[in-house]
């Protein structure tokens, strides 16, 4: 028996989303905008002691072919607002929101976070995402299209700009002390200079320094530029790699990167994204997997996914006959403008090879091809299976806990909370109740001190 | 007679400099949400139509050049946005008026962020729309020259309300189909692009969000007395409600007609506008008492108050006959700035408002579910929605 203390898992619940992981054509899936689904998905969240809930972010409704995407769900709240208006009915979850540093403008960003964390009384966090396309930017009067080049200076130089707005006040500068009328005890509280490539600002910050200082940082990108300006800057990671060996691979990889940056493994949490779907019985949850993935993907859907990675209209085609024996138009992506996923496709000739050859040998349609290469649940059995999956995993280094995408709203996280976190909590590996009231606390994060006053320059 | 809207407008301890000095201020506490649930729930108890939230995009100074250095006065301010939304779920009623800046900000933005206001708030929210020209506030962006041409920033923040209001309209009401036979969850004839093309900027749409409960959440604007005809066009071109400061009865008539004439010449003259008149007010049992007190907070803050507009130090009583006398310059409501929150907030959800009551002059229950339905505003239709063909 290992004398090592056991990890505490962290967990935390995704809303479910503009994707094809949520099923809205569930008799029970509820609306996406109405504040009361909203409500539902976070007091469950909070009943579970879930260190955070988490929403996701798109500017643009998807499009392919020219015309809206209309086989996912369509359409979003605000997210700031829905976050502000959950720290009302929530009191310990931490309220994690997608904000993109592409779109927006450091200044506007850090005080509504900070106001965030105020109006929260500490729970705020920040995912910051960054993206680049013209598409996007249609919406914006800034536009949007960066040099691949500028992608990630930008995001970084925003979130350095950032912190130094969140630094330019301690937390000691209001005195409030009517008898002598002081309010502020030091007249330049909030004051600011930032000189770099992408922001040129000066003046003075808004909102005084709020209960964690800074929001919490997560940063989700994969690639090598992403991993260090995680390592570099974020307090989390919204990862991808939900399995041991990828999961142990992408967790050593990155907190070996933290040294550079003095800073220490615990300073950075691997949260992937992991989907479940529970049953009585392993068996009968494999069951209700396999219907979820058909739900999920259904043929218009999977020609549709084909269409990403063949860049043309595939409409033609029967997603329960055989893939196409077309080649896929090479060269910039045209049918799916401003998606991530296209991007994953870097060789997609190469990648329609392997797929013929995958679903010629398994003898699989277009729709089956699609369920079989696409994401797959993270967690499917019995909720003492997937207790002791998520623990496994978590002991093992390949995960600090898991971000959990339930595929119905509001009520999908209900039975994961109702069954599996009271398994956890019994092993002695998941919180009972909340300690702490931040989500620093809840995470382990130290309040960032403030920065020594001086002028931030990044290049 | 027809009854008064009233509108109350919260900042900080209160307008007067001096306010967060007075007993039961709680200065320390001004950026809790605690403090904002308190207040508005006192201008709800008080059956107003809504509260507006002052907010900037610079800290607060005296000086229109910079930063004033003092110490001896409130500085910092939450988010107008978020603190709307923070108290919505604790509210029933009231309207929730936050105030945003068109001059620095994305109308994309603006127009999901009020939407999702009103789908948190089930359909009681607005915005105050308010431009700035200040060279401090325009250098923490840092994208654009300064100084910036008055006129143009009133034409611009038209633009930015004309793009929030297309958006809003950007998914009609039955867009979300969930159609399972077909796998469609939105019928994509009823979303719509907006292509708004200004001088300032372009917007493609449609919106990330689906239409808000009321449709078009309450537009609001301010005329100030000093900046006139621009002011008015704003108002006239983008407003629900117009906000009026005038010192005296023939100020606002002036103000109030030159609006009206405006608004016959835009896209909105068919619709309904509310005008507003703007008064600061300090209010005590006793006049005497309430002019004592604006002189002491005077000589805290070594300098004697001035507004903008009227400021009034009375009775409630007194109040009462000011508001009757100055609607019937054109007025159907009132936005009122309390010159210290923690004495006259309650002086008028407690003392003023019975008092109008009492006179007929003021609603006794809330009788609408949403903003647009205590200010007697219908639901508009869709502007992109197919029209049945006559």
């Amino acid at each position: 028996m290992s004398t090592k203390p056991l990890k505490q898992i962290h967990l935390a619940a995704h809303f479910p989303g503009v994707n094809n992981t949520t099923v809205w054509s569930d008799p029970a899936a509820g609306s996406h905008i109405d504040f009361d689904s909203f409500v539902h998905f976070a007091r469950t969240a909070e009943r579970a002691k879930f260190d955070f809930l988490f929403l996701a972010e798109g500017l643009r409704l998807r499009e392919q072919g020219g015309k809206i995407y209309d086989l996912d769900v369509v359409g979003r709240p605000d997210t700031f607002t829905v976050l502000a208006a959950l720290a009302a009915v929530t009191e310990r979850l931490g309220l994690t929101g997608t904000i993109n540093s592409t779109f927006n403008e450091p200044y506007e960003v850090a005080r509504q976070f900070a106001s965030l964390d105020h109006l929260s009384e500490g729970r705020a966090a920040w995912n910051v995402v960054t993206s680049w396309d013209a598409f996007t930017g249609e919406n914006f009067r800034r536009g949007g299209f960066l040099p691949r080049e500028d992608r990630y200076t930008r995001a970084q130089e925003f979130l350095a700009t950032a912190n130094e707005l969140f630094d330019s006040w301690d937390g000691t500068e209001i005195v409030a002390d009517p008898g002598p009328g002081r309010f502020l005890r030091d007249a330049r509280a909030g004051a600011f200079t930032h000189r770099g490539r992408h922001f040129d600002i000066e003046g003075r910050f808004n909102v005084p320094r709020s209960p964690q200082g800074r929001p919490v940082v997560f940063q989700a990108g994969d690639s090598d530029e992403g991993r260090e300006f995680a390592a570099s800057s974020a307090d989390a990671i919204f990862g991808r790699h939900g399995t041991l060996k990828e999961g142990r691979a992408f967790y050593g990889d990155v907190k070996r990167r933290l040294a550079a940056y003095g800073r220490t493994h615990d300073q950075l949490k691997i949260l992937p994204a992991a989907t479940f779907v529970l049953g009585d019985t392993d068996a009968e949850a494999h069951e209700t997997a396999h219907e979820v993935r058909r739900l999920q993907v259904s043929g218009a859907t999977a020609i549709k996914y084909l269409e990403h990675v063949w860049n043309r209209d595939l409409s033609g085609y029967d997603p329960d006959g055989p893939l196409p024996d077309i080649d896929p138009e090479v060269g910039e992506n045209t049918i799916a403008p401003g998606r991530a996923s296209v991007r994953q496709f870097h060789d997609p000739r190469e990648t329609a090879r392997q797929w013929r050859e995958l679903a010629e040998a398994k003898n699989l349609s277009i729709r089956e091809l699609v369920i079989a290469t696409t994401a797959r649940q993270t967690f499917i059995g019995s909720a003492a299976t997937v207790a002791e999956s998520i623990n496994e995993l978590v002991q093992a280094n390949a995960a600090d806990g898991f971000i959990l995408v339930p595929h119905i709203t509001p009520g999908g996280l209900d039975v994961f909370a109702d069954t599996v976190v009271p398994l956890l909590q019994e092993r002695g590996v998941f919180r009972a109740e909340y300690e702490g009231t931040t989500l620093r606390d809840h995470l382990g994060l130290a309040v960032p001190g403030a920065e020594p006053a001086g002028e931030g320059v990044v290049s | 007679m027809s009854e008064l809207h009233l509108a109350v407008a919260l900042d900080g301890a209160g307008r007067h400099p001096a306010a967060w000095r007075e007993p039961g201020a709680r200065p320390a506490e001004l950026f809790t949400a605690r403090y904002w649930a308190d207040l508005v729930s006192e201008a709800e108890t008080g059956l107003l139509d809504f509260v507006t939230f002052e907010d900037g995009l610079a800290l607060q100074s005296s000086s229109a050049t910079g930063p004033d250095e003092r110490t001896d006065r409130v500085r910092g301010r939450l988010d107008a946005v978020l603190t709307a939304a923070r108290v919505a779920p604790l509210t029933r009623h009231i309207g929730l008026v936050p105030s945003v800046t068109a001059t620095h900000t994305e109308p994309f933005h603006i127009s999901k962020a009020i939407a999702t206001l009103d789908h948190v708030s089930r359909g009681r929210a607005g915005l105050r729309i308010q431009v700035s020209g200040l060279p401090h506030e325009a250098r923490h962006f840092g994208r654009r020259t300064v100084p910036l041409p008055e006129d143009g920033l009133y034409e611009e923040a038209a633009d930015h309300v004309e793009v929030v209001r297309r958006l809003w309209d950007s998914w009609e009401d039955d867009a979300e189909i969930r159609d399972v036979a077909t796998g469609r969850f939105v019928d994509r004839d009823k979303l719509h692009y907006i292509d708004f093309e200004g001088d300032h900027f372009s917007v493609r749409g449609p919106s990330i969000t689906p239409r808000p409960p009321q449709g078009q959440p309450v537009v609001s604007a301010a005329a100030p007395d000093e900046e006139g005809a621009a002011a008015y066009g704003l108002i006239a071109r983008t407003a629900d409600v117009g906000y009026v400061a005038a010192r005296d009865i023939e100020g606002t008539r002036a103000a109030v007609t030159a609006i009206r004439q405006a608004r016959e010449s835009t896209g909105l003259a068919e619709a309904p506008l509310h005008l507003f008149g703007e008064l600061t007010v300090f209010l005590d049992e006793d006049a005497a008492a309430a002019t004592d007190r604006l002189g002491r907070l005077d000589a805290l803050a070594g300098e004697t108050f001035a507004d903008g507009t009227t400021v009034f130090t009375g009775t409630p009583v007194q109040l009462a006959d000011l508001l009757q006398e100055r609607r019937e310059a054109g007025l159907s409501g009132f936005r009122l700035r309390p010159g210290v929150l923690a004495q006259d907030l309650p002086a008028l959800t407690r003392r003023l408002v019975p008092e109008l009551q009492r006179r007929g002059a003021f609603r006794r229950a809330y009788e609408a579910d949403t903003l647009r339905g205590l200010l007697g505003l219908a639901r508009p239709a869709n502007r992109y929605a197919a029209r049945t063909p006559a």
